[in-house]
């Protein structure tokens, strides 16, 4: 008989923990930083108690630990890692070795707000500082979503061979309280098959990895990796339809939408305020407002193309950043969607706000408010 | 009894065809790394003159799987790849011997960027072999000051000498408590060669620091590298020792120096084949600056010799 599902409820942290047990990751070096330390913990649990058959590495920082994540990749197995804020920033450079080196490592990043001053709670610039690192980046708004991308992640990122950073807001996903479901493992084992890299280091097969380049070979490797960051769209889709398929669970592929089909007046965010924005957009809605919400799940690479194919005709796009956009007025994806739709869709008003930094609290009322007065501008 | 360097084992892991320098103590080493670790190992470079001279993507000059890493990484990047193996090997996915995994790094990705994620990996324990082949200065991107430069060197950065000693890092390295720890150097090779084999049998993270007198970076000629790492032994600048869980031997030529039955050669002689000291020993205060140096060289040789009296 075929095992069912099973409901719980769990944070979104721990809920990253499961899904990577899941996976049946090999290796996960972890460096505790709040708020993603919740999943560190976890992990190293589950491997201490033979729950999950990997190693646990405690590297003595964020550097370290992408580090030893991409040589464990290299050496051929699936790897997993997690970090917030600091630490992410701290990683920059080995991020540019996962991605040049196009090792399909995993990791999730716990949204938090960037020193200086220090602040512990949830804002999007320490992902966003990392847009142009070759990472694909996805954003989560729920704990049920953070299980089931990770496992979308590694099906992706294994097919391509570009890593993967899974966006969530921290204590708003990370230490909330969330009904989860978990799909049988058969089923989990089904849609993830085992890693098996079409190289890895191997004393039978002498080469060298990530060595020195001549100008044109190094160009060659960038443009290859900027081309098929592009070309993950697809796979992104496809995966989130297949695993729709097995597990019944959707949470959108590139976006996500919510009352969009007639809106005038659309709402563009990500992670947890996003999932608040629905609310607001039915606030908005009773108050005779045609308002719908776009969700972009994966913010690198942007998915343009379905942006401009689902906004209705004439709508005013109401981007609501987490992050800031220094040396331009607002933020990032307000700038991006407008890379995005000009000369394409010459029909469409961006408008902006810089919202929730710092982890400001945004309630559905603040946010049906704000979406308001900026229809008046 | 130290293994002749007539009866080394006729494997070359470094293959004919590099773009080391002529008389590069570091690829020297290398050769005599590789006879004793075989090919069956995966080797982690930094950036260093190892690395501008293996050769161009995707050929390299060893015949290792080689994985080139960011600077300050060696230990967790060395860490990353052996619990990757195990557990591997665990689940029944690595069929064969478990690969040897070692880095093969500079005294700059040892003693300076690459120190705290080194000294991680030493107190996990993790089953790896650090070298350090140490040219007590940044040669590769043209001879700048490192934690491992000699007081009173020029360099491009300490232009008028260097006012600090170096550390001690092989002995900062056996306070991790870790299985091995040797230092060694070109001049005699068979006793490079024992260490690595001895290394290679022991589980757990081993160091092994092999001085490499660079005629670039010390300005000597290229034909004297060897006499240059013979010359740093007998006057006491480099010692050579190992540590086997902990308890320290001295090695020969050094046993004897450090027991009191033979006095270290006088330094001014090996400083003086040198321009990188011997450009700054014209002066009036020649005498003072080498009175300093082999202050830094007495005081090391007392130390290393009361602290092997510990063993527990």
């Amino acid at each position: 008989m075929k095992a069912a599902a099973q409901v719980i409820m769990d944070t979104g942290a721990h809920a990253a923990a499961l899904a990577v047990k899941s996976a049946r990751v090999d290796v996960v070096p972890g460096y505790p930083i709040t708020p993603q330390t919740a999943i560190m913990e976890a992990l190293a649990a589950m491997v201490e108690n033979g729950e999950l058959h990997a190693r646990f590495i405690p590297v003595e920082g964020e550097h370290s630990a992408m580090a030893a994540a991409v040589a464990a990749s290299a050496a051929g197995a699936r790897v997993f890692t997690a970090t917030s804020a600091n630490g992410l920033l701290y990683m920059h450079e080995v991020l540019h070795m996962a991605s040049g080196g196009r090792l399909p490592v995993v990791m999730c990043n716990v949204n938090r707000g960037i020193f200086a001053p220090w602040t512990l709670w949830a804002d999007h610039q320490d992902s966003f500082a990392q847009r142009d690192t070759g990472w694909i980046q996805y954003h989560c708004s729920s704990n049920q979503e953070v299980f089931n991308t990770i496992l979308q992640a590694f099906r992706v990122a294994e097919q391509i061979n570009i890593p993967i950073m899974v966006n969530f807001d921290g204590f708003a996903i990370s230490h909330c309280l969330m009904p989860l479901t978990l799909p049988p493992q058969e089923d989990i084992d089904r849609f993830l098959p085992p890693f098996e890299p079409e190289w890895r280091l191997d004393p039978a097969h002498p080469s060298s990895f990530s060595n020195v380049t001549m100008a044109a070979e190094y160009a060659t490797f960038r443009q290859m990796l900027a081309d098929d960051i592009l070309a993950a769209i697809p796979l992104v889709k496809q995966a989130a339809r297949e695993y729709q398929e097995i597990t019944g669970m959707w949470d959108g592929d590139t976006i996500d939408t919510y009352r969009l089909e007639d809106a005038e007046v659309v709402a563009l965010a990500v992670n947890s305020m996003a999932a608040e924005l629905r609310l607001s957009v039915d606030i908005l809605r009773q108050q005779g407002i045609k308002a719908g919400l776009l969700r972009p799940r994966l913010v690198v690479p942007f998915p343009s193309e379905d942006i401009i194919q689902v906004l209705p005709r004439n709508a005013q796009v109401m981007v609501l950043d987490r992050n800031y956009n220094y040396g331009h007025p607002g933020g990032i994806l307000a700038q991006e969607l407008k890379g995005a739709l000009f000369g394409r869709r010459n029909d469409i008003t961006v408008k902006n706000r810089v919202m929730g930094i710092g982890g400001i609290d945004l309630p559905r009322r603040l946010m049906a408010d704000e979406i308001r007065a900026m229809m008046e501008e | 009894m130290t293994t002749s360097i007539k009866n080394l084992p006729d494997t070359e892991q470094v293959l004919s065809g590099n773009g080391a320098c002529g008389g590069c103590p570091a690829t020297m080493a290398l050769r005599i790394v590789g006879k004793a670790l075989g090919p069956n190992a995966i080797m982690l470079l930094t950036p260093s003159c190892s690395v501008a001279s293996m050769g161009m993507t995707p050929k390299l000059g060893y015949n290792w799987p080689g994985l080139n890493i960011c600077f300050a990484t060696a230990g967790s990047s060395a860490s990353g790849v052996i619990h990757a193996l195990e557990v591997m090997k665990e689940k029944g996915r690595l069929p064969g011997e478990l690969p040897t995994v070692f880095s093969w790094v500079g005294d700059g990705g040892t003693y300076d960027i690459g120190f705290q994620s080194l000294s991680a990996a030493a107190e996990r324990n993790d089953n790896i072999i650090h070298f350090c082949y140490n040219n007590e200065a940044y040669s590769n991107t043209g001879v700048q000051r490192s934690g491992a430069t000699p007081r009173g060197s020029f360099t491009t950065t300490t232009p008028t000498g260097k006012s600090q000693p170096k550390k001690n890092m092989a002995l900062l390295m056996l306070e991790h408590n870790i299985p091995y720890v040797a230092t060694a150097t070109v001049a005699y090779p068979g006793d490079l060669y024992d260490k690595v084999v001895k290394a290679k049998n022991t589980p757990g993270m081993k160091y092994i620091e092999i001085l490499a007198p660079c005629y670039l970076g010390w300005q000597f000629d290229m034909a004297d590298t060897v006499q240059m790492s013979r010359m740093a032994v007998r006057s006491g600048a480099w010692l050579l020792w190992e540590a086997e869980n902990g308890n320290i031997s001295f090695n020969n030529p050094t046993a004897p120096i450090i027991n009191g039955k033979k006095d270290a050669a006088p330094v001014e002689e090996y400083l003086m084949k040198q321009g990188r000291f011997n450009r700054l020993l014209k002066g009036s205060d020649a005498q003072q600056r080498i009175a300093e140096i082999q202050g830094d060289i007495d005081r090391e040789i007392a130390f290393m010799r009361e602290r092997a009296k510990i063993s527990i």
